[in-house]
């Protein structure tokens, strides 16, 4: 069942023509990655999505609900999106994790027994158990990433944005992230709409990739059907040879400047 | 963890840190009635304050003592309140009322009846209270495009400060021979401030800091980042002109009483910050208290430091507190 859809989407800031036209269609409960060039309009389109950005023109619907109609806080409940920079706070893990219950509170309700259920639940999910009482100043990079993305789950969202969750970290943390993000899909059916830079991650890691070049889609797939020299050519403009991990289906991809000739070993 | 942070992040410590600045509030307010020109025994107080008996000093205590106190408080919570939601909107350890064009609103206005219609002083206070307002929602629809743009407003309010600033200077050039009558509302000051700037600044004081009450939850969610906050379900773009709307009556109100003071707005909200953290559960509370601490402390000691000489509160403030603050950033930072 489609749960997000867009429909002919448009964008500008200032005068530059960031989103063009664009139609979209994502499925409940699968991994999405959002893959493209710096500046293809790849992190607007995200905002788009998550009802962060209202668009110029087009509508986004949720459930068949324009999603720029409904409130807030409704909205609240059922996407969450992992931002893409996000400062440090002076809080325990704990007590910024627990802002991800703010959505399914009235004003001045306090948080009862259910929601510290879920918040322990996000706690260990992320693996935060030992942390919990720290400072979020003290983290490093990889833990503290891990706090911003227990913040989400403890929103018990039906879908994740995550805003290239993994820049900046090691790539051990970058892995934990990821595995995260798939556990979360598995066991819990979230649907995943991630910007990722790595297109390794992308093509490992998502169920389809949306390719963006210059405002538009320039295509939707499985891994397999979009990732192909053309495409890292015409999107990337890199040389790209592609391999097949025979063993559980997954692609490699090694990536080279265009004018370089490659001998392809096979 | 340190010792030091264990400390810090203990349950109930915080709330401890804003009980002790409501007792020192207590304090210098309590001093702040007995101490002037005139002593006055505690006993009197008490006496004057249950109608037991008749004191000598009932005249000074209920026409002087009491409201100039009750200024002092309100204007120093005022001024607090309004720089604590000022930086959380901007984002800017550095936003302060005078950021946003209040003071140079509430100057020039002031100025211009202090200077040219100097036999209407009792205009002054409501004249500088809308000089304040009109200039602080100017520097807003200047900086205004799809929302609150922090940086445009700071840049906004420095470009109008200037050129208001240069008005007032005008203003002093032209009258020199009356500048004297205006030093006390250039640097802030408290003598004279009797029941009817009470009136004047009360209402605006409750319903404000009432408001940004009510704001707390919001104002915590600003904290973490607009993005963050939109995708938790806050109307973000709404806070920030809603509470800088609080932020604006709050801080006109106050100057447009006491003048030109500042470091309050500034100063008060960091040093609580530094001490109880960014919560502002704890945080506003404690800026509250803290700020009609510190004003009412320190126009007492103004008053009694080199009388008959009454040195007035913002030159205190600025000579005792900013080195405190500096005290406290130093220590902070090792």
């Amino acid at each position: 069942m489609s749960a997000l859809e867009a429909a002919s989407i448009s964008h500008s800031f200032s005068d530059k023509r960031v989103l063009k036209q664009i139609d979209l269609e994502l499925k409940e409960g699968r991994i999405y990655s959002i893959i493209g060039p710096n500046g293809s309009g790849k992190s607007t389109l995200l905002h788009v999505l998550s009802r962060q950005l209202k668009p110029d023109h087009g509508q986004v619907y949720w459930k068949q609900a324009d999603l720029y109609r409904l409130s807030p806080k409704k909205v609240a409940q059922e996407l969450a999106l992992l931002a893409q920079v996000n400062d440090v706070m002076d809080l325990t893990v704990e007590q910024l994790i627990s802002y991800g219950r703010t959505p399914h509170k009235s004003m001045f309700q306090r948080l009862d027994e259910e929601d510290q259920i879920i918040i322990d639940e996000a706690i260990q999910l992320t693996k935060l158990d030992a942390l919990r009482k720290r400072n979020v100043s003290q983290l490093s990079g990889g833990e503290r990433q891990r706090a911003w993305i227990a913040l989400c789950l403890a929103q018990q969202p039906k879908v994740l944005f995550l805003d290239e969750p993994t820049t900046y970290l090691d790539i051990s943390h970058q892995l934990d992230v990821l595995e995260i993000v798939t556990q979360l899909q598995k066991t819990q059916n979230v649907t995943i709409v991630m910007v990722l830079h790595d297109l390794n991650h992308a093509a490992v890691y998502s169920d389809e990739v949306i390719v963006v070049k210059e405002g538009h889609i320039y295509g939707q797939g499985t891994p397999k059907e979009m990732m192909n020299p053309d495409m890292f050519k015409d999107v990337f403009n890199v040389q790209a040879d592609i391999y097949e991990d025979k063993d559980n289906e997954l692609l490699r991809i090694v990536m080279m400047p265009l004018k370089v000739r490659v001998q392809k070993v096979r | 963890m340190s010792k030091k942070e264990a400390l810090r992040d203990r349950a109930g410590w915080k709330g401890f840190i804003v009980v002790i600045f409501a007792v020192l509030m207590v304090i210098s307010t309590i001093f702040s009635i007995q101490f002037g020109s005139a002593n006055i025994p505690l006993k009197d107080i008490w006496t004057t304050f249950t109608g037991d008996i008749q004191s000598d000093f009932q005249n000074i205590i209920w026409n002087i003592r009491v409201p100039r106190t009750f200024v002092a408080i309100l204007v120093g919570a005022n001024l607090a309140v309004a720089g604590v939601l000022l930086q959380g909107i901007m984002k800017n350890p550095l936003a302060d009322p005078y950021i946003i064009g209040v003071s140079s609103g509430a100057g020039l206005a002031g100025m211009i009846v202090l200077i040219l219609y100097p036999h209407l002083p009792h205009i002054l206070t409501p004249v500088a209270f809308i000089g304040a307002t009109i200039v602080a929602f100017t520097v807003y629809a200047l900086a205004w495009e799809k929302g609150i743009a922090p940086t445009r407003i700071i840049l906004a309010g420095v470009a109008i400060s200037a050129f208001l600033g240069s008005g007032i200077s005008a203003l002093m050039v032209f009258y020199s021979d009356r500048v004297q009558g205006t030093i006390d509302f250039m640097v802030g000051g408290l003598s004279a401030r009797s029941w009817p700037q009470v009136e004047v600044i009360l209402p605006y004081s409750i319903v404000g800091i009432l408001l940004a009450i009510i704001g707390i939850r919001k104002m915590n969610l600003l904290m973490l980042g607009d993005r963050t906050a939109k995708s938790l379900g806050a109307r973000v773009e709404w806070i920030r002109f809603s509470m800088t709307a609080v932020a604006t009556l709050l801080a006109a109100s106050a100057v447009s009483v006491i003048g030109l003071l500042g470091f309050v707005g500034l100063i008060v909200p960091h040093t609580a910050r530094l001490i109880v953290g960014n919560d502002y559960r704890v945080l506003l509370p404690a800026s509250i208290f803290l700020g009609a601490a510190i004003l009412t402390a320190s126009d007492t000691l103004g008053r009694i430091m080199f009388a008959p000489i009454e040195v007035p509160v913002g030159v205190i403030m600025g000579a005792l507190g900013a080195p405190f603050f500096l005290y406290l950033l130093r220590r902070k930072m090792v």
